[in-house]
């Protein structure tokens, strides 16, 4: 082919929304389990964190079965802030993130994927972990069903928030402390109704309302999620 | 209408001097409405016969409460403002707003606990309203402390414009979520669809003093906003010109 300079189209790249998604998160996971022991340590903390409970409140059986879900979410929330930073921060520090920015791939799947793989990595092994820690505090077999199946559907939406949260505070001085004060307070709703899932189980009522409105705000985050973590990154980069 | 540019005043040059000359008004007019607001609650309105006199606290409790949530959302209405339009002035009206709202969630939570004290028996229950109000008071704390971080004031203005229009979406839901979670506070006693329950006098003092808070709010935004432009403006000519003019 003979073509003079003027003549030549460059293809523009295409990337599929959901490419671009699996790529994100096919890369964060593969990241993510090249360091094994950090993975380890959300898991350790969450086991940790609810240790505590007993020492710090009574071991008596009653009480804690009551405050079982509080604290399971509680731990989950605290364990999920401290894995945040790794969201963006690395990438932010390698310039990979400006890569992302700059590409011609849709930020908001990409950012979805980023997100997906640190629920994958952080969020999920606390949803497998919390029948343990549901058994260690006596609850009942249906009320520990529904405590798994509320972090299931919760923690998504902590991951979003979070992810909102970790990018506005990209290259801020006072980061974690900051993101906790941004991300705590929006978190509230999902604590409420995620505790509240289990606890009205506990108490007959059955769990159908806490857990729809899980599901509802799990729902609203994957749709509003993308575009705002989207934007709060290319803030970063302004 | 049509002959009316209503973007003038969204340049800080042209805002600057209209501030100025619309504080007085709004200063005076929080000061007088403050007095009569006071002197109608403290003096004239008739003791309640289950409360006493400690009921009076809410003259200034429901204004600042009030205006704690009002002004989020306006301070969220100039975020969206900001993010859309890209207007300078819209975020510094956003962070003029922030210190004051923050001030008044912290007023409605401190006066509603000395109000709680004598009339529930304590000082803090885990009531919906109050932890909301919490809830919004760390909101607006957030924003000021993202803002705060943030070194170059445009990505302060867009971060921080981002993180209020989240927490605005957010509040309704915090507020109806704590609500099933839990209460205790007294269902609104005054509302727009019916009778109010309380005597002429109260609902009197009390609009007079949430109008006094809205002033105030109004005028010590503005004179913030006024400070704010003359920082981030410095550069500018117009500023200079201001400076030499003060001077000569």
């Amino acid at each position: 082919m003979n073509r003079s300079a003027s003549t030549i189209a460059v293809e523009p790249v295409t990337i599929g929304v959901i490419q671009a998604m699996r790529w994100a998160c096919a890369r964060d996971l593969l990241l993510a389990f090249r360091s094994k022991s950090e993975l380890a340590l959300i898991v350790v903390f969450f086991v940790l964190v609810t240790s505590l409970f007993p020492l710090g409140v009574s071991p008596d059986a009653k009480l804690l079965e009551r405050i079982a879900p509080g604290i399971a979410w509680v731990a989950a929330l605290l364990a999920s802030l401290l894995s945040l930073p790794r969201l963006f921060a690395l990438d932010h520090a390698d310039g990979t993130l400006e890569q992302l920015v700059l590409g011609p791939a849709p930020l908001a799947s990409m950012v979805s994927g980023k997100v997906l793989a640190h629920w994958l990595a952080n969020g999920l092994p606390l949803v497998l972990l919390s029948p343990v820690a549901g058994v260690q505090f006596g609850m009942q077999p249906e009320a520990i069903a529904t405590l798994t199946a509320s972090l299931l559907l919760g923690t998504p939406t902590l991951s979003w928030l979070g992810a909102i949260g970790a990018a506005l505070t990209l290259g801020t001085r006072t980061g974690s402390a900051l993101l906790a004060l941004l991300v705590l307070p929006l978190a509230v709703p999902i604590l409420i109704f995620g505790a509240g899932a289990a606890e009205s189980v506990a108490t007959g009522l059955g769990a159908e309302a806490h857990l729809s409105l899980l599901g509802a705000g799990l729902i609203a985050s994957w749709v509003l999620g993308p575009f705002a973590t989207a934007l709060a990154v290319r803030i970063a980069y302004e | 209408m049509a002959g009316i540019s209503w973007f003038k005043f969204s340049a800080p040059a042209s805002f600057y001097p209209l501030a100025g000359r619309l504080i007085p008004w709004f200063a005076a007019l929080a000061a007088l409405l403050t007095v009569a607001g006071l002197y109608i609650g403290f003096l004239v309105a008739p003791t309640d016969y289950q409360q006493g006199e400690s009921y009076r606290i809410i003259f200034i409790h429901v204004p600042a409460a009030w205006m704690a949530m009002f002004t989020y959302c306006v301070m969220a209405g100039w975020c969206a403002a900001s993010l859309i339009w890209n207007t300078r002035l819209s975020a510094m009206m956003a962070q003029s707003l922030a210190p004051t709202g923050a001030m008044f969630a912290f007023v409605s939570l401190w006066t509603g606990a000395f109000w709680g004290r004598p009339t529930w028996g304590t000082y803090w229950v885990w009531d919906a309203r109050l932890t909301s109000t919490l809830i919004l008071f760390f909101l607006y704390l957030g924003y000021i402390a993202l803002r705060a971080a943030i070194d170059d004031p445009r990505r302060a203005d867009r971060a921080s414009a981002l993180l209020a229009l989240v927490g605005v979406v957010n509040v309704p839901i915090i507020y109806f979520s704590v609500k099933w979670w839990n209460t205790l506070h007294q269902g609104a006693t005054v509302s727009m669809t019916a009778a109010p329950k309380m005597a002429q006098t109260m609902l009197a003092a009390m609009l007079i003093m949430s109008f006094a808070a809205w002033f105030y709010t109004i005028a010590v935004a503005l004179h913030r906003v006024r400070s704010i432009i003359l920082e981030r403006e410095a550069h500018a000519d117009w500023v200079q010109e201001l400076r030499n003019g003060r001077q000569g």
